[in-house]
Parts: structure tokens; C-alpha cells; sequence
């Protein structure tokens, strides 16, 4: 393995050193509506919508700023303040602007902005809305604290910072019981990823004595044996858990259960990004440790089948779109793992997926809006006379997710099933069944929602959103259509510096892995139609085959948590348990007994007679002076 | 010659002892008490006068102003607890062992 060059930032200049007023404007956001709340009910979510504009405002001055400066001059490091120093460590707190952390900045407080403004529309009727945008904003200042930390500890503070926030959304309707555990069951399933953080973090700071993205850059090809891969698969470990990826996928389908928009914002186009961001951040430790990447790869195939199985299955039009997530960023990890060829394409189709993903959830959640929050699918049907603005950006959203032609999946997916061929044959033989089964289940959702004919429940009147919810629709799904293009042929090159891969040649032109793609993508559109689209579509589901009940169930995934994890753990409690209460307790309780008895006996002596002791004295004395008398004492 | 005194205090504390053990009557427990008290006296006097030092009468002053002390606190306790339960059994004063 030759050691990659490293490419140092440099100082912050002019404009860069405001880069933290991108994370103080949203955190201050969530400080005055979460604590100053009462005196502003009214305002407080315009408020919120402003400090997120004027944070993407900073990114994108800063974005336009990078464009400008040459190559080696775009990597900025903001150093801030010491956090802590301590023995031989120390840690500060600082920004790295590079051209990675600024296209997630952009991406989260473009995106993230668009999805504030849905919300005033989409929350508008409900009383705690205020409260919502403060947790929205808390979101956003965590998310960019993730993405722009030069540190991985900073970093790690983020990571929290965005599972807190997952955690207030996802249980954001806390009067359901059902949203209560669903946002239990997303922190803890998290803290099993963050486990594996931490224990990186540790790793870290034992092997270079701190955890700065630079001195772990510096320090990663001087490793010895198999830390590189200790490292790489706790750092997967914590990736899989943020990013939903298999074997800790199970609580973003649950996470459905928080507002649309949330699950726009954070389970779709945000926050299950975090863990391919963490995977390319780290390619220094990953690019030594073929293990580790090849981990990598097993875990996106796996999950990105898996995805695009639930996906299949589902009525829920949400959970569609959620196993639907799942895939997609199993298709990131995947080519993250492929290792420097891949690193821009994840990156590339994260940021067309945030879009379109963004895009397909908020047009679910206009639908739902419509229809009297009603999510299950087989209620819909010939919705598009009635939501024609949904029903045309929610169709360039799947446009870009099946891929069509010149949309913005066709080319950032194209790349990845390419890079997959190139690793092996069967990991790209998978992906390219992923993008299949991807454009069949789809096309079933469009069917099921917009064709056919009506099996609407009494009492229902779609009727389109209002604009303030629909603007962000055409915005986003302007981007699902143009983004890719816009940015296929620049995004390798600028990653570059930041990655380390070389570009490779990208044309317009389909190769033959892209030919692939197209027809083995009009065969799933073609199944799906055959399927669902020639015969009406039962209200009540179909009993089902094997297949889609276990698709139905998740893949029966929190009965293997339940099984191999929550099973053991409980037996091992019980156990404990019978151990305390026989054992110990048994052993104090006999020793204690005892004494008792023993008491009872001893209390005989003491008679209450005053006379009596008067005769034990005398005895005593009398005993003693026979002791001293006779000399027996010695 | 000192075997006389030290026959008699050994009697005078064997009446004693058996008063305190015996009778029932605090008063005359009481004064049995004063009785041992007195018989130790006598040895102490004895036999300081045996080897011609002073440290035994001392001592039995000393005594002798620990056991005015304790006639004023013993009375005292025997005359309340008189008052209140009418007896001066000291069996009757029990009320420790309930």
C-alpha cells in the first residue's frame, strides 16, 4: 500500500472565519425558541426559517468563495478555541471547510431550509409547532457541528447532537404511544453504533495521541498490523447505526412514526447520510485495511437488497420510502467501500438522493396532508387529477430514483454499479438487481397512489397543498431532474483534493454496464405495471407469499434483535436476579437468623431484677478474688 | 491484731452483700450498700494503721464523701420512684425489662 498524500488545509482567511456563524445561526435558533419560547409562539418559526437561510447564505458565500481559490487553497481549517487539554492531550474545538463539509453544508441547509419552509405549511394547525422548528434548528446546528468538525471527538458531539434531535422529532407526537417507542427504539438502537465510536475515538487517541482529522491523516499509514482494521470496522460500526445499515437497520422503518418532514429532513436526506460521510472522512484509515472496505461493501450489498425488499412489501406509503432509504445509502456504503474509485460517487448520489429522497417524502406528506394523514397506500389510487403539482414532482423525484435517462440517479447510480462491476462481478450483479427491484417497487408506489382508480375511505376530499408547501416541491424536484447533470462531470475532480481518488473518465454516453442498468430498470417498471397497473388493486392486502410477508415484517428483524440480543440480555437479568436472591440473600439472611437466635438466647441473662445482677456482680467477684487468691492467674 | 478488724469487715460485707441480694426494700438495700462501703472503710483503715502510712485513711475519706454524694442521688431517685408507683420494691422497678 503506498501512502496516499495527505493535503494539509490552510489558515482561514477573510471570509472562512465566519464559518461558525453556520452553526451559531441555528443554534441560536434553537436556544431562543426552545428556552425563550413563550414570548415569541407567534414568530418563532419564521424566526427559525430566517437563521436556517441565513446559514445557507454563509455556505454558500463560503461554497463560491472555494470555487474561486485554487485547488490547494480550498481546504480551510477554522481553529476556534482549546476544548480541554490534559496530560498529553489536547483537544480543540475548529472547522475544516473543505470541498467535502461544504457540500453537506450546503446540501443540509439547502435542503434543510426548503424542508423549515414545508413545515410552516405542513405544522401549521398543530399547537406545538414552535417547538418543533426549535428542535428542527437543534437538528441543523448538530448536523453541520458533524460535518464541519475538524476533530473526531468535535465530531462525535454532533453525532449525539443529531440522535438527540432524532430522538424529540421521531417522538415529536409523544401522545401516541407508538411514537413514544419509536424514538426510544432509534436512541437505543444508536447507542449501539455509538459504542463502536467511541471505542474508535479511544482507538484513535491511543495510536496518535488525538483525534484531529489531521494528525489521524498524518498518523495512518505508520500503523502497525491489524489497527487500521480495528479502527475501520468500529468506525463501520458506528456508521451502520446512524445510517440504518444492516445489522442495526431496524429502527429507521419505526422512525416513520415523527412528523413527515422530519423524516424528510433527518431519515431521509440528512442525518442516515452521516455514516457514509464518516466512511469517506475516514478514507485514510480505510485505504489501508482492504478488510475493513471489503466490510464495507458486504454491508451496503446486504443492505441495499434488504432496503429494496421492505420496500416491496410495504402499504405504508412512508415505509416504502423509508426501506427505500435504506437502499439507497446501502448503495452509497457500497461504493464508499470500493475505496477511492467510489468515494466521489458516494458522495455524489448522496447528494442527488438527498434531494430527490427530500423531494418524495415531503410529496408523501402533501399526499398525506390530502387525504387526512391516512399513509396506507390502498386508500389512495387516481390521486394525480387531484394533487397535480404533487403528482408531477413527486414524479421527477422517481424519475431520478429509478434513474431515467439524464436524471440525476441515472448518473449518480449508473457510476456506483459501475464501480461495483469493477470491484466484482457479483457485488455489481447485486447492485444492478437493487436497481431493478428499486424501479418495480416505485413504480408500485405511483401506481398505487396516482393510477388506477379510487379506494379512497368515506369522507375524504383531497385537495392540493398550499403553496408554501409546494414551492419546496418544485424546487426539489427541479433539483431531482437537473443535479446529476449539473454536476456528473465537475464532482470527481473537486472531491478530489479531499478524497484522494483520481478521476476517472465519465461520459454522457451510456457504457454497457449502463445499458445494463436501463433494461434490467424498464424490466422492473414493465413487472411492476403488469402487476399493479392492468387490474384494480385490492383495498384490503392480499394474503401474500413468503416473500413479501417477510418483506411486510421488516425482514423479521426485530425478532432476530429480539431473539439474539433482547432474549439473552433478559435471561442473563433473570439469572442474576435468582443469584441475588438465593445466594447472597440467602447467606445474609441465615447469618442474620442466627444472630437473632443467638440474642434470644443471650436476653435470658438479663432479667430486669436489680438484685439479680446484684448476685452476678458477687459471683464475679468472687470468682475473680478465687483467680487472684490461688494464684491461677499466673 | 489486724486479723480482728479484717474478720469483722469481712462479715460486715457478707451482711451486706447478702441485704442487697435479699431484701426486696430499696431502703434497706441501700443500706446494705452503705454497709459494704463502711467494711471496705475498715479494712483500708486497718491497714494503714498496720504499716504507719496515712494513704488508707485518705482513702476512706474519700469514700466516705462518694457515699454521702450517693445517699443524696440514691434517695433521691428512691423517693420518685416511691411517688410514682407506691413501692419501694425493687422488683417492681422493672419497667427496662418490658
Amino acid at each position: 500500500m503506498t501512502p496516499m498524500e495527505v493535503v494539509d488545509p490552510v489558515a482561514a482567511t477573510g471570509l472562512f472565519g465566519y464559518a461558525w456563524l453556520m452553526i451559531a445561526l441555528p443554534a441560536l435558533g434553537a436556544l431562543l425558541l426552545l428556552v425563550f419560547g413563550r414570548w415569541i409562539e407567534k414568530i418563532g418559526p419564521y424566526l427559525a426559517v430566517l437563521l436556517i437561510a441565513g446559514s445557507f447564505v454563509v455556505a454558500l458565500l463560503l461554497f463560491l468563495q472555494q470555487l474561486g481559490s485554487p485547488a490547494d487553497q480550498r481546504a480551510v481549517s477554522v481553529p476556534l478555541y482549546t476544548w480541554f487539554a490534559t496530560g498529553s492531550w489536547q483537544i480543540d474545538v475548529g472547522l475544516l471547510v473543505d470541498q467535502l463539509s461544504i457540500l453537506f453544508a450546503l446540501l443540509i441547509t439547502g435542503v434543510g431550509g426548503l424542508i423549515h419552509v414545508y413545515s410552516l405549511g405542513y405544522m401549521a394547525h398543530d399547537e406545538r409547532r414552535r417547538r418543533f422548528f426549535g428542535y428542527l434548528n437543534l437538528f441543523v446546528a448538530a448536523m453541520l457541528t458533524l460535518v464541519l468538525a475538524d476533530n473526531y471527538l468535535v465530531l462525535f458531539v454532533g453525532w449525539e447532537g443529531v440522535g438527540l434531535a432524532s430522538y424529540l422529532l421521531i417522538g415529536f407526537w409523544q401522545h401516541k404511544p407508538s411514537a413514544a417507542a419509536a424514538a426510544k427504539k432509534a436512541f437505543v438502537m444508536n447507542r449501539v453504533g455509538d459504542f463502536g465510536m467511541i471505542l474508535a475515538i479511544s482507538t484513535m487517541l491511543a495510536m496518535f495521541g488525538s483525534s484531529a482529522f489531521v494528525d489521524v491523516n498524518h498518523g495512518a499509514p505508520l500503523l502497525e498490523g491489524p489497527w487500521a482494521t480495528v479502527i475501520g470496522l468500529l468506525l463501520l460500526l458506528g456508521a451502520c447505526g446512524k445510517s440504518a445499515q444492516v445489522p442495526l437497520q431496524a429502527w429507521l422503518l419505526d422512525a416513520m412514526e415523527g412528523p413527515t418532514p422530519v423524516s424528510a429532513l433527518i431519515h431521509a436526506a440528512t442525518m442516515v447520510t452521516a455514516g457514509v460521510y464518516l466512511v469517506v472522512r475516514s478514507h485514510a484509515i480505510f485505504d489501508l485495511s482492504p478488510d475493513a472496505q471489503a466490510a464495507v461493501v458486504i454491508v451496503g450489498t446486504v443492505t441495499l437488497l434488504a432496503g429494496a425488499w421492505i420496500g416491496t412489501a410495504k402499504d405504508d406509503i412512508k415505509k416504502v420510502l423509508a426501506g427505500s432509504t435504506m437502499s439507497q445509502i446501502g448503495y452509497m456504503m457500497l461504493a464508499a467501500g470500493i475505496g477511492p474509485a467510489g468515494y466521489a460517487f458516494a458522495i455524489f448520489h448522496l447528494l442527488t438522493h438527498g434531494a430527490f429522497k427530500a423531494n418524495m417524502f415531503l410529496g408523501a406528506g402533501s399526499v398525506m396532508h390530502g387525504m387526512n394523514d391516512d399513509v396506507d397506500m390502498r386508500h389512495y389510487g387516481a390521486l394525480a387529477k387531484y394533487l397535480p403539482l404533487t403528482f408531477w414532482t413527486f414524479g421527477a423525484g422517481y424519475l431520478a430514483i429509478i434513474g431515467f435517462p439524464l436524471t440525476a440517479g441515472y448518473f449518480s447510480k449508473d457510476h456506483i454499479i459501475e464501480a461495483a462491476f469493477a470491484r466484482s462481478p457479483l457485488v455489481g450483479s447485486l447492485a444492478l438487481l437493487g436497481a431493478g427491484v428499486t424501479a418495480f417497487y416505485m413504480t408500485r408506489l405511483m401506481l398505487m397512489t396516482f393510477g388506477g382508480r379510487k379506494r379512497w375511505v368515506d369522507g375524504v376530499h383531497p385537495h392540493e397543498s398550499p403553496a408554501v408547501m409546494t414551492v419546496p416541491l418544485i424546487v426539489l424536484g427541479a433539483l431531482s431532474l437537473v443535479a446529476g447533470a449539473v454536476m456528473n462531470s465537475w464532482i470527481q475532480g473537486w472531491l478530489e483534493p479531499a478524497t484522494g481518488g483520481h478521476p476517472h473518465e465519465v461520459s454522457l454516453l451510456p457504457t454497457v454496464v449502463g445499458w445494463a442498468t436501463m433494461i434490467v430498470v424498464a424490466a422492473g417498471v414493465l413487472v411492476a405495471w403488469l402487476v399493479f397497473g392492468r387490474r384494480p388493486i385490492p383495498a384490503q392486502a392480499p394474503a401474500g407469499n413468503a416473500i413479501t410477508v417477510a418483506g411486510r415484517n421488516d425482514l423479521f428483524g426485530d425478532a432476530l434483535n429480539d431473539a439474539l440480543v433482547v432474549q439473552p440480555v433478559m435471561g442473563m437479568s433473570r439469572a442474576a436476579v435468582a443469584n441475588d436472591a438465593r445466594t447472597i440473600e440467602g447467606f445474609v439472611h441465615t447469618l442474620s437468623t442466627g444472630i437473632a437466635g443467638f440474642s434470644v438466647v443471650g436476653r435470658g441473662t438479663q432479667t430486669g431484677y436489680v438484685r439479680s445482677y446484684a448476685l452476678t456482680m458477687v459471683l464475679g467477684v468472687v470468682a475473680i478474688g478465687v483467680v487472684v487468691i490461688l494464684g491461677l492467674g499466673g | 491484731m489486724i486479723d480482728h478488724y479484717l474478720y469483722l469487715a469481712v462479715i460486715l460485707f457478707v451482711i451486706g452483700a447478702l441485704g442487697v441480694m435479699i431484701r426486696r426494700n430499696a431502703l434497706v438495700a441501700f443500706m446494705s450498700v452503705e454497709l459494704m462501703l463502711n467494711a471496705a472503710n475498715l479494712a483500708l483503715v486497718a491497714f494503714a494503721f498496720q504499716h504507719g502510712k496515712l494513704d488508707g485513711q485518705v482513702a476512706s475519706f474519700f469514700v466516705m464523701v462518694v457515699a454521702a454524694a450517693e445517699v443524696v442521688v440514691g434517695l433521691g431517685i428512691i423517693v420518685s420512684i416511691y411517688k410514682t408507683r407506691r413501692s419501694t420494691s425493687v422488683d417492681n422497678a422493672n419497667l427496662l425489662n418490658r
